[in-house]
This record gives C-alpha cells, structure tokens and sequence, in this order.
C-alpha cells in the first residue's frame, strides 16, 4: 500500500508539471497582460519598462522556468493587478470555497444516495420513474439558469433571501447571516450533483441486487431490511466512493459559475476575473492548485478503495 | 443476424415511452428551428417593434430591449444551439476515436503517452480549461465549436481504447491477424463497426453537455456573440436586474428551451443504452 501510494505520488510530478507547461503555452498564446496596460494615457516607454519588470520581454520558454523556480521555492508570485502575493490571493479565497463545495457535496450526496438505492430497490415502479426524471432534470438544468429563477423567486418575489455574497455588509458575517447567503448557491450545485449521480449509483445497486450473494442472502429469509442494509449497502460503498472521487474536479470547476452569479468570495471569482483580466501568476496559481487537489483526489479514491474492499491489493 | 439485432434494440426503444416523447419533442423543435425562415417573418437581428414590449398578437414572445422580435431570436438560437453540439461532439468524437483505437491497437509506449495525455487533459478542471481556452481566443461562433471539440475527447478516446483492448482478444480479430490482414483492414472494417454502439451512446452525452457549456459560456459573455443569438447570449440580459424581475419573457422561455433540449436528449440517450444493451436496465 505504501508503496503503491509512493508510485503514484512520483507518478504525479511529471503530470502536474505537463499541466502547468500547457497552461502556460496557453497562456502566453492569450496575448500579452500589458495590452489591458496600453491606453493614450500611458507611454509606449512606460510598458517596456513594465514589461522588463515583469520578465515578459524573455523568451516564453525562459518565463515559464523562472516561474518553475519560483514555485520550487514556494513562491507563486506576485498579482500584476494587485501586487499581492498569489499565495496570500489565494489562501483569502479558498476558506470561502471550501465551504461551499463542502457543504454542497454533502448535501448532494446526501440527497443522491438514499434515492439512488430507494430508486434501484422499487426498480420499474412509479416512484423509481419519477426519482429517475429528476435526476435527469438535475443534471440537465443550466446552473446559470436555475440560478436566476431561485434569484427571481426568493429574492426579487418573496425577499426572503439575499441574493449574493457570503454575509451582509457590516455585520462581519455571523453563523446564520452566512447560512442564509449559503442556501441559494448550495441548492445550485447540490440539485445538479444529486442529478447526475443518483442514475449512477442507481445502476450500481441494480447490479448489486443481481448477485448471487444477495439471492442467498433474500433466501435465506432474514427480511428485506436486512439484505438491504447490511448487504447491498456495504458493497455499493465501493461505486459511491467513485462518485464522491469524480465531484470534486467537477465541483472545483462548477463553482466558478456558481460563485460568478452569487458573487461567493471564492477561488472561482478570483479565477474568472485573472482570466479576464489576464493576471498570469494568479491564473498559474489556481491551475496548479486544481491541479494538485484533482490528483489528490484521485489518490485518495484509490487509498479508500482499497480500504473498503478487502480483495483489492495494490 | 445484424438485422433482426438492430430491430430488437428498435423495439426496446420503442417501449421506453419517456423516450418516444422527447424524440417527438426534439423533433419538432429541430423542425422549428430548421423551418425558422418559412414560421418567423421576422428577423432575428433587425428592429421590428417596440423596446421591450410584452407578448401580443404579432410578436409571440414580446421584443428585447432594442425592439427585435424574441421569437424569431429564439428559434434562430437553437439553430446556433444545435449546430454548435453538433460540430463540437462530431470533433471530440472523431479526435477520440482515433486516438482510442491508435492507442488500444497499437499497444506499448504509444498507449502509455497517449493515455497519460487523455488523464492528464481529463485531471483538469474543466470549465477552467473552456474557460481559459475561450480568453486567448477571440470569442465566437467558431472558436466555441472548436473550444468545446477539443476539450471533450477524452471520455471517448478511453471508452474506444477499453473497447478496442477487449475486441482484440477475440477470435474474430485473432483469426484476422492470422490471416495476415492489413492493419488497415482490421482497424477499421472489423474493429471500428464492433465499438460504434457505445460510441453512439456515449456522444448523445456529449451533444448534451456541449449545448450546456455553449450556454454557460455565452451566457458568461465568452461564447456566441451578440448579435447573432444563442440560447446563452439571450439569458445574458437577465444579469440586469430590471430584466430579472419585470420582463420575464426576454430570459424564461431561453431557459426553458435549454433545459427541454438538453433532457430530451439525455433521455433519448438513456433509452439507446437499454436498447442497446439489455443488461442494463
């Protein structure tokens, strides 16, 4: 297991470093950030001097290995936009984000496991169609969308919610003040997990209920309940654990548009504005970071696998 | 054989009754779309009314702010929508393909470069990918296609891989590589026809999620550009509150569209999966 858990983390190293590399060619493709620079009230001397500065008057190659050695020494960078350092951007960013995504994994999942096995358990029946349909609905309504009509209808029509940001001004963002603003976005991206992984665990416990183990199990007569919990729901474990590994990617990226609509103070509106505002290291920054935190997950899907299903060695 | 195979899976189809109705549904909304010339006359870029007028007899769906008819703007939309999905899952499907079959037929380092490319593209956050994709290019029609076809490769290229991987262990294959049959041959007159099913299946997801993220990147300003309309461009003007709450008929009926189109094709999906492959229900 050890081992194991050594052979990818040095398997990671090279994938992270081609990740960065394609950003950065990306990147550099986008154009230059001193074009957002240039304007009559600033003189062409003037950006050529900021341009030296910055490193951007190196070839890309040689840009891209002084930013290699910075981060190797745990530097990000600096913010071309607000000097800050990218670590500290960052750091301020990502508490806002983890709560978001924390909680609405929860209740995603929360919400998608017991239906998905409710669902498989009545298969074919009425209540299994109806729990299928809105998952479909889940996973095919646009998060912008769904977005806007919880906006109309809570905000603009019933005023009982505020319709963006993580706590009122001036209240300095106490437990429920925060809860409120939290409802809204987390139903968004809750409603669309659920969607797309209650079909999937779903079929996970059809599978599961066709096994002989199970038929010996209902055979014997130790009632529904029982077979149910005790012995589907241990060995679906293993494809809900697949489910949880494959959200987190997806909600790192899901929550850019999320944070965009209820302006969230997270990492996706920091993102979304370096991109536009083409703020390299920052952009570089979160990159890598995603980068790390999918490989991170993967590994510790693997990690959990093995722990839940004693058969799988590594 | 083949046939009496394919007639079978037809009559699964069939029995899937959800299924039957999006294809009606789709149906008619493609024609509408496809029709939008003969069903509108109005132009979907040329001022014919009022600012912001609300629905009445000669514009359906009301006009948008500077006076253009916002039925003809959304049926010229899904055309976008539509053409969009289509071109985006024809390339990510076709780049995925070849690959999957380069990569499971060919075996050794090739598959090990490329597969460590597929993870390494499908390891990355994917609207933060489209996302800085779309800023380097200039926004538009095009470079969505594009964009969105180049992203969307991965979960295919590996889908044909694990394919081509266990057709190769078959006699049929077996008995061609025997034979000494050209490569060629065996790719793609034995191989390919075995794995177009679950490639089939797999692209009505594609086609489904490519709409979504047309929508949400013309929506976030970075896809289709006005004038032209897109299903996410329409939806745009509702940022503005004033929109939002007195003028539902210039973002609701986009959203809804959306929606119906991307659940009638999820479900049709769904419904080739039970058809073609029984098994799972």
């Amino acid at each position: 297991m050890l081992r194991y858990i050594f052979k990818k983390l040095l398997l990671a190293v090279p994938v992270l470093l081609g990740i960065t590399l394609i950003d950065y060619l990306l990147m550099s493709a986008a154009g230059s950030p001193l074009d957002m620079l240039a304007g009559p009230r600033i003189t062409q001397s003037a950006i050529a001097v900021k341009a030296a500065k910055l490193g951007l008057s190196r070839p890309i190659w040689e840009q891209y290995i002084l930013w290699l050695q910075q981060v190797l020494q745990g530097n990000l960078g600096y913010s071309y936009k607000s000097y800050q350092p990218v670590a500290q951007l960052i750091g301020s960013h990502v508490a806002p984000t983890l709560l978001l995504m924390g909680v609405s994994l929860l209740v995603g999942l929360l919400l998608a496991i017991p239906s998905g096995i409710y669902s498989a358990v009545h298969r074919y029946q009425k209540r299994d169609y109806a729990i299928v349909a809105v998952s479909f609905l889940g996973s095919s309504i646009p998060s912008f969308f769904m977005a806007l009509l919880l906006i109309f209808l809570f905000t603009v029509r019933l005023g009982w919610l505020p319709s963006g940001g993580m706590a009122t001004a001036g209240t300095g963002g106490n437990f429920w003040d925060v809860a409120q603003h939290m409802i809204m976005p987390v139903t968004v991206l809750s409603f669309s997990i659920a969607g797309s992984n209650i079909r999937y665990i779903r079929s996970a416990v059809l599978e599961i209920l066709e096994t002989d183990y199970l038929r010996t199990a209902t055979a014997k007569g130790i009632g529904r309940f029982l077979v149910i919990n005790r012995h589907a729901l241990r060995n679906a474990l293993l494809p809900i654990i697949t489910v949880i590994g494959m959200q987190i990617p997806v909600l790192f990226g899901g929550a850019v548009i999320v944070e965009q609509l209820f302006s969230w103070p997270g990492l996706g509106l920091l993102t979304m504005n370096a991109i536009i505002g083409r703020d390299y290291p920052v952009v570089m920054g979160v990159c890598l970071l995603s980068g790390v935190v999918v490989l991170a997950s993967n590994l510790l899907t693997d990690v959990a696998y093995a722990m839940a299903d004693p058969t799988i060695r590594y | 054989m083949r046939n009496a195979m394919n007639q079978q899976a037809f009559q699964r189809f069939r029995r899937h009754k959800a299924a039957m109705v999006c294809l009606l549904i789709l149906t008619i909304i493609v024609l509408t779309a496809l029709f939008a010339p003969l069903i509108t006359p109005y132009s979907p870029v040329k001022i014919s009314g009022g600012f912001s007028a609300p629905p009445d007899a000669s514009h359906w769906l009301g006009t948008d702010q500077i006076g253009r008819d916002m039925f003809s703007r959304l049926l010229y939309a899904v055309r976008i929508s539509l053409m969009v999905g289509a071109l985006a899952t024809g390339i990510s499907t076709l780049v995925g393909v070849l690959l999957g079959l380069i990569a499971g037929y060919l075996g050794g380092w090739v598959d090990r470069a490329l597969m460590g490319f597929t993870d390494m593209v499908m390891s990355f956050p994917y609207i933060l990918l489209i996302l800085v994709a779309a800023a380097i290019f200039e926004p538009g029609l095009w470079s969505i296609i594009l964009i969105l076809g180049f992203v969307d490769w991965p979960g295919v290229a590996r889908l044909v891989r694990g394919n081509v991987l266990s057709l190769k262990e078959t006699n049929f294959i077996k008995g061609d590589i025997a034979a000494g049959m050209p490569r060629r041959f065996i790719l793609f007159s034995e191989i390919l026809p075995n794995t177009i099913a679950p490639v089939l299946i797999y692209a009505t997801s594609v086609f489904a999620v490519s709409i979504l993220d047309e929508a949400a990147l013309s929506f976030l300003g970075m896809g289709v550009q006005p004038p032209t309309p897109s299903l996410g461009n329409i939806l745009n003007g509702a940022e503005s509150i004033s929109i939002l709450t007195g003028k539902p008929w210039l973002w609701l009926p986009a959203g809804i569209l959306i929606m119906t189109l991307v659940v009638c094709i999820n479900f049709i999906g769904d419904a080739l999966r039970d058809a073609m492959d029984p098994r799972n229900g």
